[in-house]
């Protein structure tokens, strides 16, 4: 059990890049946090300056309240679980996982029971004499995860331990990990580029965008009260519409229409002082197909007419891919963010606006729709610093 | 095992030849030696590949003397701890260049890279005035230093090479669960570099073992003449008495303490230890 308080950490290599910049995190005891973000935000580097095997450049590191910077990690009482497990080929289930225990001379009959004890929970009991090389993926990963609780550490670090896997095994993992960890109560620092991740598995959630911590806070009011442009992208699949708009009296201009400012969304873009160009975002969860409401309710919104390009229906719901007249909104947090999705994946291109849509909706490919949107839901961003003005904690 | 096609009769008929070549063009002469060594002095020069008459007598004469045995003594008793010492320094060093990023890395490198391609012959009056300077000349130290100078360049290359394939992570994950650089080297590295290091034993053995031009200059008498030396001073006899079929015996003999060697440990290199390690 421990807490552990990143104050002010830094990291420069020594070819002078810098990965993470003065990063600021209270993790109580027992807490399981993620960090996230696109790859080589510097997440790997922030979760091993933790472990102790990177030097930290400045700043300090607490764990329970004691500076730990200079200690070995074998000094730190943490467990890691890699991303490529890292099992030793030369020892079976049982060597690999008693291996912590053996370095600190606990008794053979402890050893023995407390690996039986962990292989139990990880369903490994009837592996525990094989190699690695003959185990599976998710086998080989539960291994890794075994190593890492036989000892009963202060603190877990795991370097996306799920990246390895397939999908659905991915998934099963998910579950497991949480379960796992609240079962033991051991504080847990989880990091991911998968934000699927990020949302169901923390208690907080730490975004990452080069090497700058750029929120934390827990998942949904990270999805609720985004700080800027980049959390706002990043957090929510599939993520966030941006569109360029038009602030002029009271009302917001924009390829999705003149949008009526709402009251509360008014008063903080006043507040914020909000320059005349800005971002408006709004998730895909926020539109419907106006024809699956009633007047009364159409009412309280503002509608669009545009063409369906592309409709992906899930089953449970729809997707309606559309593009419009204009460009959507182009900036450097955004441009990052489609790189490191691979904006070539989404249909219709990177240049979509997405609506999720209830499935009775009847929208078809290649037809116009009408889409219906709740102005009080539109968050307004500052294309130049990204910071999100319409921000209310 | 065949690239690229089906195994047909005609193609194993090709590769059966082609070995066939190979292993006869390298095996000829050593057989040869072996025939030599069986024959009786009258039948050595007939040419006959199969010895008529057989003899074990230039066996027997070989291991009569000292000439042969405190030679086949000191050759082991070099080698041996000229192999120890080279391969353990030679893990250190060629962990350091795998692992670590120190100042004068490249510099080591190329001086080890130097000595590998310094004309031996170069160094073999400067050393032997060296060695009677220091009293080294003529004992096991003085074989042993060279030796180690000679074959650490070849240790270092070979066992770096082996320390590269060694996931990184997997000395994290030791010094996660609590090893000492320490113990992490000699629990995780070390067993599974341990091809390498048989590897690189087994050629480093075969360098000191078969070194002539160092034993017959830096050696004046049994006290460390190692058996390549000591061969060039067998004689017959009498003087008018050719040591052909000795000379062959011994030869045969030294050749054993290599294939016993390259055996032992032929079934500890164990290909694909790392497999498993990381991913699937
Ligand atoms: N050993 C290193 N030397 C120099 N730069 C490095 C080193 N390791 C990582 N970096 C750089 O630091 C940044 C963060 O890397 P990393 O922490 O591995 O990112 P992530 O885990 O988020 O993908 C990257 O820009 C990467 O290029
Ligand atoms: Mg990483």
């Amino acid at each position: 059990m421990a807490e552990i308080v990143l104050d002010k950490v830094t990291k420069r290599y020594p070819d002078g890049a810098l990965a993470v910049s003065e990063m600021e995190i209270e993790i109580a005891d027992g807490e399981f946090v993620i960090l996230v973000g696109p790859s080589g935000c510097g997440k790997s580097t922030a979760l091993n300056m933790i472990a102790g095997l990177e030097d930290i450049s400045s700043g300090e590191l607490r764990i329970d309240g004691s500076r730990a910077n200079e200690k070995a990690p074998k000094d730190r009482d943490i467990a890691m679980v890699f991303q490529s497990y890292a099992l030793y080929p030369h020892m079976s289930v049982r060597e690999n996982m008693a291996f912590p225990l053996r370095l600190a001379k606990v008794a053979d009959a402890t050893v023995r029971s407390k690996v039986e004890e962990a292989a139990e929970i990880l369903d490994l009991t009837q592996h525990l004499d094989r190699k690695p090389s003959n185990l599976s993926g998710g086998q080989r990963q539960r291994v890794a995860m075994g190593r890492a609780i036989v000892r009963s550490p202060k603190a877990f670090l795991m370097d996306e331990p799920l990246s390895n896997l397939d999908a659905k095994l991915r998934g099963q993992m998910r579950t497991s990990v949480s379960k796992l960890q609240r079962q033991l109560g051991t504080t847990t620092v989880y990091v991911t580029h998968d934000q699927t991740e990020a949302m169901t598995l923390g208690d907080r959630v730490v975004v990452l965008r080069g090497g700058i911590v750029q929120q934390i806070g827990s998942p949904q009011f990270l999805y609720d009260h985004p700080a800027n442009l980049f959390v706002a992208g990043f957090i929510g699949s599939p993520s966030m519409n941006f569109v360029p708009a038009t602030l002029e009296d009271g009302t917001l201009k924009s390829p999705l229409g003149t949008i009526p400012l709402t009251d509360r969304v008014r008063r903080l873009a006043e507040a914020a002082d909000a320059p005349r160009e800005v971002v408006a975002g709004i998730r895909p969860e926020h539109f419907e197909d106006a024809a699956l409401l009633d007047d009364a309710h159409r009412h309280g919104g503002v509608s669009f007419s545009a063409t369906v390009d592309v409709l992906e229906s899930m089953g449970a719901e729809k997707y309606a891919y559309f593009s419009l007249e204009e460009d959507l909104a182009t900036t450097a947090e955004l441009e990052e963010l489609a790189a490191d999705a691979g904006a070539g994946d989404v249909p219709g291109g990177g240049s979509a606006v997405v609506a999720r849509l209830a499935a009775s909706s009847e929208a078809r490919e290649g037809s116009p729709l009408d889409v219906w949107f709740d102005p009080d839901r539109i968050q307004l961003f500052d294309p130049a610093k990204g910071t999100n003005l319409t921000y209310s904690a | 095992m065949a690239i690229g096609g089906a195994v047909t009769p005609g193609r194993k008929a090709k590769w059966a030849i082609i070995d066939i070549i190979v292993v006869v063009y390298a095996l000829v002469p050593v057989l040869w030696i072996v025939s030599l060594s069986f024959k009786t002095k009258d039948t050595l020069a007939d040419g006959n590949f199969i010895p008529r008459d057989w003899t074990l007598q230039n066996y027997a004469d070989i291991f009569a003397t000292d000439e042969f045995i405190r030679p086949l003594i000191n050759s082991l008793g070099i080698s041996i701890i000229a192999t120890l010492i080279a391969v353990v320094l030679g893990m250190m060093a060629a962990y350091a260049i795998a692992r670590l990023d120190f100042p004068g890395k490249k510099a080591l490198v190329g001086v080890s890279l130097l000595i590998a391609m310094f004309p031996q012959i170069s160094l073999v009056t400067p050393l032997f005035n060296i060695e009677r300077e220091l009293g080294l000349f003529d004992t096991w130290p003085g074989l042993i230093l060279p030796y180690i100078t000679f074959a650490l360049p070849l240790a270092i290359y070979t066992l770096s090479a082996f320390f590269r394939e060694i996931p990184w992570e997997l000395e994290k994950a030791a010094k996660m669960d609590g090893a000492t650089p320490g113990q992490a080297f000699w629990k995780v590295i070390a067993p599974l570099a341990a091809p390498g290091v048989f590897t690189t034993a087994i050629l480093v053995f075969i360098f000191c073992w078969n070194d002539f031009l160092f034993a017959i200059s830096l050696t004046s008498t049994e006290a460390s003449r190692t058996v390549p030396a000591a061969l060039s001073f067998f004689t017959g006899t009498s003087q008018f008495e050719d040591p052909t079929g000795t000379i062959s015996a011994a030869a045969v003999v030294i050749t054993i303490p290599i294939i016993l060697f390259v055996l032992f440990f032929q079934r500890r290199i164990v290909a694909g230890l790392t497999s498993g390690a990381v991913k699937g």
